[in-house]
């Protein structure tokens, strides 16, 4: 039955292999480069250790992985929310310290300010980076249609749905105009539906604006249906396992064959990564885990469904 | 419809009973008059002017005794909640002497600004600023970390971040503080204005003890609780319940 299993793998691997490859970027040329990354925070927990990574500009990359490989923790040092305790992140070659203009965090949840209407939210991120009073609400209205939410302009978020919620945020995203935009599982909390919209129209909107994306998500698909690169991460201690630059024409959709056979392929490589992670550290008991048969499949670590 | 039926069904019921007491001759009439007589001695303290005067007297003691309290007491919770100096030092200090009950601070307040309107406003002052700094502080703190998260990556900072952020975040708790310092202002108002001559509803009621009019003691007493609902009920369930509405923080 287990050779079987990696016979099936094996085949299924074989389905892409033109379709991902691994990532070269040269550091000089990047948009980003993170080198030699290192944090652990104060309780000791290794969050990321000898992480490199370099991202042109104009890409969209995705770090998938499960919970706790320090997908989250890379995003937030590039957004200068966490400082690193070793290694360095620069953006076109100058070090970060702190949050700048240059990039913008969206979260999970839409974060918007509740007093403010849409339009007051953007125009309110607008003063913020400097913006002229003047220019301010034509161009939150030009970015407002661009999510699709005009007649919402006035409206104030709790009157609205989680997904108009996070499509205003990205509004107010896009209308700062970061040339970087760092996402952290911006779509995790809505309902698959609306979660695919989301995705269509950032892909769209992304497709137009040629910004630089870093995008943090524990699911498969998602990662390609929206990258040009996955860089797949692993825990204890959280660092990149695999860099791959996904070959597959834009703008993409969810029901195409060849990502389905993509995604079988990065859950056996995360999985295989995660198998070798559970092997390293011979501190825990192991009876625990024998249980289960490393051949087992384990998506639901991967996509969490 | 309900809720306001039963509400001033009870009403109803205790005046009633009130009434019915008074009447039954237990006590000795003038000195437990009916709700009656109240409303009698009621009306005719409004239509001499006595009641309006002192009611005005009061309020305009409370408005600028309550706005020396919110000026310094939201000021002094956002600096608390802010910086590690008045959260270590003076934060103390202020649990400490919120323990003092404010009208304890009269005798000093005398003896310090003499007998006038100094000597209120300062007991008011010191029964009112501490608990809306305090409320202030815990609603500054209670922030969004989300908000803060967000403001930072947008670089809101410096002023717009204090008041494009933070205080309208801890709006709806900063409002319930001020509704909480009012009462406590009104409170130590009216201890302060029974304790000496003022010219105000406290000197009403310890004018109808002198006399011995019971009925101008109860209907003062009446008056007391008619304003304080209204501004409460009125003015700040009004502001707060807006305010929580356009917040989204009512369902």
């Amino acid at each position: 039955m287990l050779r079987r299993l990696i016979e099936r793998m094996r085949g299924l691997r074989q389905a892409a292999p033109h379709l991902l490859r691994p990532a070269n970027v040269n550091a000089d040329r990047a948009k980003i480069s993170i080198a030699q990354l290192d944090h652990h925070y104060a309780n000791k927990v290794v969050a990321l250790k000898d992480v490199n990574l370099n991202v042109r500009s104009g890409e969209f990359v995705c770090l998938l992985g499960p919970s706790g490989c320090g997908k989250s923790t890379l995003l937030y040092a590039l957004a200068g929310h966490v400082a690193p305790t070793g290694g360095s992140v620069a953006i076109d070659g100058k070090p970060i310290h702190g949050p700048g203009p240059d990039r913008l965090l969206m979260f999970q949840e839409a974060a918007l300010f509740p007093w403010l209407t849409v339009r007051g939210n953007i125009t309110f991120a607008l003063a913020a980076r400097g913006v002229p009073r003047a220019e301010r609400r034509e161009r939150a209205d030009t970015f407002i249609q661009r999510v699709r939410l005009e007649g919402f302009a006035d409206t104030l978020p709790h009157e609205l749905s989680g997904g108009m919620k996070m499509r205003a945020s990205l509004a107010r995203a896009l209308a700062v105009d970061p040339t970087v935009l760092l996402m952290d599982e911006p779509f995790g909390a809505l309902d698959a539906q609306t979660r695919v919209h989301m995705q269509e129209m950032l892909q769209a909107i992304w497709l137009r604006s040629g910004k630089t994306v870093v995008f943090v998500t524990h699911d498969v698909q998602e990662a390609l249906m929206l990258g040009t690169r996955v860089v797949l991460m692993a825990p204890r201690p959280g660092r990149v396992v695999e860099d791959l630059e996904i070959h597959l024409p834009m703008p993409r959709s969810l029901e195409d064959p060849s990502l389905d056979a993509m995604a079988r392929d990065i859950r056996h490589r995360l999985r295989a990564s995660e198998g070798a992670a559970l092997e390293a550290p011979p501190a825990e008991p192991l009876s625990r885990r024998t249980r289960t048969p490393s051949s087992m499949p384990r998506t639901s670590i991967v996509t969490g469904r | 419809m309900l809720k306001w039926a039963q509400k001033l069904g009870m009403i109803a019921l205790l005046f009633a009973l009130w009434e019915v007491l008074s009447r039954s001759g237990i006590w000795n009439k003038h000195l437990f008059p009916g709700p009656l007589e109240v409303v009698q001695a009621l009306i005719a303290m409004a239509r001499d002017g006595q009641l309006g005067g002192a009611t005005l007297r009061s309020l305009g003691r409370l408005m600028r005794a309550y706005l020396i309290s919110v000026a310094i007491g939201v000021p002094l919770g956002l600096l608390i909640a802010r910086l590690a100096f008045f959260r270590n030092a003076v934060k103390p200090v202020v649990m400490g002497l919120q323990a003092l009950p404010s009208i304890c601070w009269l005798p000093l307040a005398l003896l310090w600004f003499g007998l006038n309107d100094s000597a209120i406003l300062f007991v008011v002052v010191m029964g009112s600023v501490l608990g809306i700094s305090i409320a202030t502080e815990d609603a500054v703190n209670g922030l969004d970390p989300q908000l803060a998260r967000v403001a930072r990556t947008l670089g809101v900072r410096g002023l717009r971040f204090y008041f494009g952020v933070l205080l309208p975040g801890a709006l709806p708790g900063i409002v319930t503080g001020l509704k909480l310092g009012w009462s406590f202002a009104w409170r130590a108002l009216l201890a302060g204005e029974l304790l000496f001559v003022s010219g105000g509803l406290g000197q009403l009621l310890t004018m109808g003890r002198e006399l011995m009019d019971v009925s101008q003691v109860m209907a003062v007493m009446l008056a007391i609780i008619l304003i304080g609902i209204t501004v409460d009920r009125v003015l700040f369930q009004t502001v707060e319940t807006r305010l929580r509405r356009r917040w989204g923080l009512t369902a």
